[in-house]
């Protein structure tokens, strides 16, 4: 049975660095910046050891570019950050998009605009499921709501920018990171992957091989923007992952992820006690985002309550994906205080019907 | 009939877009020389840098990635942990390196990262359209400095090869120019070093190589050898400034 896999109590943030390590990645570049730092201390302990390699970059441009030219030789890499130093990544995040890398970038997202403060917030939801940086590029987002997740949605996102040849972003905030819960250290199957016949080896045997995403002669841009649409087309059919829960006979449904998606349920919890059927419905993949599963289940719920720590940005994403008839609410809070599932509840009792 | 002059290897045959009497084509040969002398062609991989130095790839038979502008060390760095028995180089010119990617190029330097960055400075913005660099000697006009640089205003031309070479960890640091046979001599000799110190994982190398820009200079090509000569060497002197003899590890 299962009791033989050992169940560590870590922190978020840990668990990241654990995740990292178990996909096989063996390069870290970071900065200093709370509340992420436990990742770039664990692997700046963990990594040399395997081999591995530790630089600690003078900025964040310097990490995500030191991340670009190490991905570009096919090696699994990682950087990660909190929301200002994610904001100094979206250069290079852009370039990687156009130069179809394969990296994984982690954001322990903090509050801001600006410097903000060190408390969770999901501020950084358009940033992340819109490009972020200049051009017409999607990046994959995975939301963790869990330790555990942290660790399991780590390993996944490698597999996915692998897959895709794409960055892929764990998006997660100070809550998650910093809190401690039971972790299963347990390396999940890898996907079948296709080979990395693009990587630079040097040119033995071979054509060179040529990373880059300028494209001057006429036409050429088209074509390969077009190219990159197919591939995010085809991971909005093949890479949607969501959890549902209580859905079958809810009147009032809500949307949370991450941190939020844990007070969300507890409040749905709440709510079941006082004899109000409420669920809750949590996108996992903040792009491609879920709309198909809020759409189908619009057709039986029409009442829609997102729930952010924001001030309403994925509440968007909910509105465009629901049948017509159905009515959206949003409660949000800017970065501060965390709100307590009564809050929460207070609006479900506001618009149960 | 022996042949003694041959393109190199390294090098695909293609015509270069460079202008008419721009250095760029012979710092590019200079570098494929050096390759082609320690037959490393197979396991280099070089980085394209922002700016006229980007078609690197259309013209050297290597594995080669593109850098967003300024980034280029960061991004061979990052090439070069990740495969360490690869030759990594990059050529960045002076809007590049001395100005936009200058916090990368020193902490590059700074980390001892067995690179080669070959330093492409002109003294001006060439692709763009001949605006102010780093590098743009007092006086000289622009596009971005019409009355000439004004140190009140734009201060001082940078000397990079200097700053690099304070820093512990460079290895090999150089300035040459390639205005004349007698400096393109040297200038070979110090590429090859450079590649050299890396071939022998002695750390960072760093080649600063004087170039015209007969464009955007508004020169002829031999008015513009005579204007890197007269005008630019005075204040970049030409030299080998560092040389390791033993790694610093050892």
């Amino acid at each position: 049975m299962s009791q033989n896999i050992e169940k560590i109590l870590v922190r978020g943030n840990e668990a990241v660095a654990m995740g990292a390590i178990d996909a096989g990645c063996l390069l870290f570049f970071g900065y200093p910046i709370t509340p992420q730092n436990e990742i770039p201390e664990y692997l700046s302990k963990h990594l040399p050891p395997l081999g591995g390699e530790f630089i600690q970059a003078e900025s964040e441009i310097a990490s995500i570019n030191l991340l670009l030219g190490a991905s570009a030789t096919g090696a699994r890499a990682m950087s990660s950050s909190s929301s200002p130093g994610i904001s100094l990544m979206q250069e290079g995040l852009s370039y990687m998009a156009g130069s179809e890398l394969p990296v994984v970038i982690v954001n322990i997202s903090r509050s801001g605009p600006g410097l903000g403060g060190i408390s969770a917030s999901q501020g950084d939801y358009f940033q992340a499921t819109r490009g972020g940086g200049h051009g017409d590029y999607r990046m994959i987002v995975l939301a963790p709501s869990t330790v555990q997740e942290m660790y399991n949605l780590t390993c996944l996102a490698f597999d996915l920018a692998d897959k895709y040849r794409n960055p892929a972003m764990v998006l997660g905030d100070a809550l998650i990171g910093q809190m401690k819960e039971p972790l299963t250290r347990q390396k999940a199957e890898k996907m079948d992957l296709p080979p990395k016949d693009w990587a630079l080896t040097g040119a033995r045997g071979r054509k060179p091989n040529k990373i880059k995403s300028l494209y001057l002669q006429e036409g050429e841009l088209t074509e390969h923007n077009w190219k990159l649409y197919q591939k995010y087309e085809r991971m909005k059919k093949e890479e949607v992952r969501f959890e549902m829960v209580n859905a079958e006979d809810a009147r009032l449904i809500i949307v949370a992820f991450g941190s939020m998606a844990r007070v969300s349920k507890t409040a749905m919890e709440m709510a079941r006690e006082e004899g109000m059927k409420v669920g809750l419905f949590r996108p996992i993949t903040l792009f491609p985002y879920p709309e198909k599963g809020l759409y189908d289940i619009s057709k039986q719920v029409k009442q829609f309550l997102t729930v952010e720590l924001n001030t309403g940005q994925m509440v968007e994403d909910v509105k465009l994906s629901v049948d017509r008839d159905a009515e959206v609410h949003f409660y949000g809070k800017p970065p501060g205080a965390l709100p307590p599932p009564e809050e929460i509840l207070e609006q479900i009792r506001k618009y149960y019907r | 009939m022996e042949l003694v002059f041959k393109r190199p290897e390294c090098l695909i045959d293609v015509p270069f877009h460079f202008c008419p009497g721009c250095h760029h084509g012979i710092a590019h040969r200079l570098v494929a020389e050096a390759i082609d002398h320690f037959k490393i062609r197979e396991k280099t991989i070089g980085v394209a840098s922002v700016g006229c130095s980007v078609f690197m790839y259309d013209y050297f038979n290597i594995d080669v990635v593109e850098a967003p502008h300024g980034r280029a060390s960061a991004v061979a760095s990052g090439v070069k942990r990740a495969r360490k028995d690869s030759i990594v180089f990059t050529i960045q010119g002076d809007g590049d390196l001395g100005a936009i990617g200058i916090a990368e190029g020193i902490h590059t330097a700074n980390r001892g990262e067995n690179i080669t960055l070959i330093f492409a400075n002109n003294g001006i913005y060439g692709m763009t359209g001949g605006q102010m660099a780093p590098t743009t000697l007092l006086g000289q006009k622009t596009t971005t400095s019409p009355y000439g640089r004004d140190f009140t205003y734009d201060g001082y031309p940078i000397r990079m090869a200097e700053m690099m070479a304070t820093l512990e960890g460079s290895a090999f640091v150089a300035r040459v120019a390639v205005n004349n046979p007698a400096n393109l001599m040297k200038a070979k000799k110090a590429v090859r070093k450079a590649f050299q110190m890396q071939v022998e994982e002695m750390g960072f190398s760093f080649v600063e190589i004087l170039m015209s820009c007969p464009t955007n200079w508004g020169l002829s090509s031999l008015e513009a050898n005579r204007r890197v000569e007269e005008e630019m060497i005075p204040y970049f002197p030409l030299g080998t400034l560092k040389e390791r003899k033993m790694a610093d590890y050892l």
